[in-house]
């Protein structure tokens, strides 16, 4: 592959397209796919052939557009028109008005009840207008299972720019002036991650990228994975030429069949092209990635877990230092970062570092994937500068509380994470912030809550996780979050006292210091969280034996649930 | 379970020209035989079988070279894998923290009093599995539940039951 023959690529997928008088994209995302969407894609083929009208008219699968509670969507261009709720029954107007007769059908256009009025293009009304995208930017608008549309729209241009005209130093003085952090949850600063694998030297380094986005409530790789997996690969590949690796494993979860089904066929696109493999742009650079799937262990989010199980070993962490960017992968320096990390890469060198410094906040560069879920009108997935507020992305872009309720909490992080009240609505999105409340940004879900949700049991619910997810290797962990559990549950039957409150007070500092791994390092985070903004809440359950948001069985009546799973291999 | 594992005759069991197994020794060849593929090739084995006999993860590590004992603590590590097996058709009920706070817990107990069935087992005729999962990534469309590949959306508590019983008597039809 040369830079010619790149150019050619793109060009043939860009004249494709102006070929043609319009574009149909339907959303193949999981969201829209569980909603009838495939059948919707061969409706629309089958129709499309019908009516002759197949020379002026492509009918493609797309990526997510991020309205999933809509869904099936499907996009018109070049029009940017966005339909909902399409169905086999209600598609033939599409076919007959639109793309026949450049009607628009006015009924079946985008629209958010809290406007009152229909979207009529891509970037119009309050949940597109205020996102930045970055990440998501080919989301809905290439074909994931077709190398030359991302091509067509600037792809792999980035790789051929890192490995022909910049130095390994370069790509990574890029990455560190981008400001861009981790977005897997921790927010490490990624170059200077890169400089450190970088820096050690071994003639065989890896590089691992964290698919396993194991927070119940996130949704984010899951999605970038299915709408645009040439942009990761694309982001792995550049990594692995700054840190001189020649292999990369994708680890991916199991849950995920049609990501990885795509990163499967994006993968076999890009070694047909020689965009993978041996002597990338005719330079010395040769770089494999393999599909690892993983089996469900939360745990394996942790580095050092992750890297056991891509050994095929049970995923159970190890101490650090030595950090995997020393000794990680079969004992070699090793680069691990997220979905949404390698998704950043391409863009960063493409624009430039400076360009994507601007982004976002100072200390807090770029834009952030959230995945809007829980009592909220606008469910989805959205892309928005840091630093926005959550006022903003809640009430903007989500469009509101479900049923004109009431909003009480929003939680991000999942369970390593904590709940923003109402008071804090405020706050902008962004590291420190959130951590100055006690939460984290976390890896982007972001969970609404109103007044039908119980803080004493959301913490239950979250310490029954960390308790079965916990691997078992250390006690604090193992054991700690087990008498948390007990204890919560006491409270949420209640039959707990303000010893119990006492007790959980003085254990979860010392899970929280003395664990192992980050897993249980912050699984007390949920219930310290909610002790600090809803005591009260608690208080009410342990004096009055009574749930005011109605959602605990108090004792007497039924028995609350003990899970429904036992933990991995019963290490309780 | 160990002690069976520990077996030797457990081995001879093994019928090399079950298609099956010819399938699973495709799969090792295709990981080169590496230890490092024990869980990939778990993967491969449960999609063949429905979940994973114990005669068959002694069979993947034999061949992979690695003790009985890690392949053995590997499936039963990951909650992907299943020692026992599932139903004819199953039901999986999303407990990520979205189809939590829309009601997942109250999903699983209607199944559970309509189809005489607890979580992690399957209906007495053994024709639906009920299971639980951490979360499926579909929380846009909570509460979320799959029956076999199929996701259902935004599933009410009075109509799961309902759901559940179109798709047993049309899949049996």
């Amino acid at each position: 592959m040369s830079l010619m023959e790149l150019m050619a690529i793109g060009e043939r997928a860009r004249a494709k397209k102006a070929s043609k008088r319009r574009r149909l994209g339907v959303c193949t995302g999981a969201g829209c796919i569980s909603a009838g969407a495939q059948g919707v894609l061969d409706g629309f083929r089958r129709k499309v052939a019908e009516r002759h009208l197949q020379e002026e008219v492509d009918v493609v699968p797309a990526g997510c557009m991020g309205a999933c509670n809509q869904g099936p969507l499907v996009l018109v261009q070049p029009d940017e028109t966005i339909y909902q709720k399409v169905t086999l029954d209600n598609e033939d107007a599409i076919v007959d008005r639109h793309l026949a007769h450049d009607q628009l059908v006015e009924n079946m256009l985008l629209f958010f009840e809290e406007s009152k009025k229909p979207i009529l293009r891509y970037s119009e009304g309050a949940f597109f207008q205020k996102q930045v995208k970055v990440v998501l930017e080919n989301s809905g608008f290439i074909n994931p299972e077709e190398i030359d549309e991302y091509i067509g729209v600037g792809g792999y241009q980035a790789l051929r720019k890192a490995t022909c005209m910049l130095s390994r130093e370069e790509v990574i003085a890029e990455i560190k002036q981008s400001g861009l952090r981790g977005r897997g949850g921790a927010g490490y600063p990624t170059g200077l991650k890169w400089e450190t694998v970088y820096k050690h030297v071994n003639d065989e380094k890896y590089v691992i990228c964290n698919g396993d986005e194991g927070d119940p409530g996130a949704f984010m790789d899951r999605s970038v994975l299915e709408s645009d997996p040439h942009r990761v690969l694309e982001g792995m590949a550049i990594a692995a030429y700054a840190v001189g690796a020649s292999k990369g494993y994708l680890y991916v979860r199991g849950e995920y069949p049609l990501a990885i089904k795509r990163l499967e066929i994006a993968i076999k696109q890009a070694k047909k092209l020689g965009l993978l493999g041996a002597a990338i742009f005719n330079t010395d650079f040769s770089f494999d990635v393999e599909i690892r799937i993983g089996a469900g262990a939360f745990v394996c989010g942790e580095e050092t877990a992750l890297i056991a199980s891509v050994e095929g070993k049970r995923g159970t962490p190890k101490p650090r230092p030595p950090y995997p960017a020393e000794s990680g992968l079969w004992g070699k320096p090793t680069l691990i970062n997220n979905v949404e990390t390698f998704a950043n890469v391409a863009p960063i060198i493409d624009r430039g570092g400076e360009w994507y410094s601007e982004l976002g906040m100072p200390k807090a560069a770029g834009t952030k994937v959230f995945a809007l879920s829980g009592k909220i009108n606008n469910t989805g997935l959205i892309e928005v500068p840091i630093g926005i507020t959550l006022r903003e992305i809640l009430f903007d872009i989500g469009g509101g509380i479900q049923d004109g309720g009431k909003f009480k909490a929003a939680q991000t992080g999942g369970p390593s994470g904590g709940c923003i009240p109402e008071q804090f609505l405020d706050t902008k999105m962004e590291y420190g912030a959130l951590a100055a409340l006690g939460t984290i940004m976390g890896s982007g879900g972001l969970v609404v809550m109103d007044e039908h949700s119980c803080m004493p049991d959301v913490a239950r619910y979250f310490t029954e996780f960390c308790m079965e997810e916990s691997c078992g290797k250390c006690i604090p962990c193992r054991a700690g979050t087990k008498q948390m559990h007990n204890m919560l549950t006491k409270i949420c039957t209640g039959r707990g006292t303000v010893h119990d409150l006492e007790l959980l007070e003085e254990l979860a500092p010392m899970v929280k210091e003395a664990s192992l791994c980050g897993l249980g390092q912050s699984a007390p985070n949920p219930l310290l969280s909610t002790l600090r903004y809803f005591r009260e809440e608690y208080l009410v359950h342990i004096h009055e034996k009574r749930c005011p948001a109605g959602v605990c069985k108090m004792a007497g009546q039924a028995v609350v649930q003990d899970g429904a799973q036992s933990g991995p291999a019963g290490v309780h | 379970m160990v002690s069976a594992l520990n077996h030797a005759s457990q081995i001879s069991e093994i019928n090399r020209n079950s298609p099956r197994i010819k399938r699973l020794c495709t799969s090792i060849k295709n990981f080169g035989g590496r230890p490092d593929a024990l869980i990939q090739v778990l993967h491969a084995a449960q999609g063949m079988y429905g979940y994973l006999p114990i005669h068959v993860i002694r069979f993947v590590a034999a061949e992979l070279k690695v003790s009985p004992s890690r392949a053995y603590g590997v499936a039963t590590f990951y909650h992907f894998f299943s020692l026992k097996p599932k139903g004819e058709h199953n039901c999986l009920v999303c407990t990520g923290t979205a189809c939590y706070v829309k009601g997942a817990q109250a999903l699983i107990e209607q199944i559970e009093g309509d189809f005489n069935v607890k979580a992690g087992g399957c209906t007495p005729d053994n024709k639906l599995g009920l299971q639980t999962a951490r979360c499926i990534g579909a929380c846009g469309l909570a509460p979320a539940v799959t029956f076999d590949e199929e996701i259902l959306p935004k599933v009410k508590r009075e109509e799961i039951a309902g759901l559940l019983r179109a798709r047993l008597t049309g899949a049996a039809a």
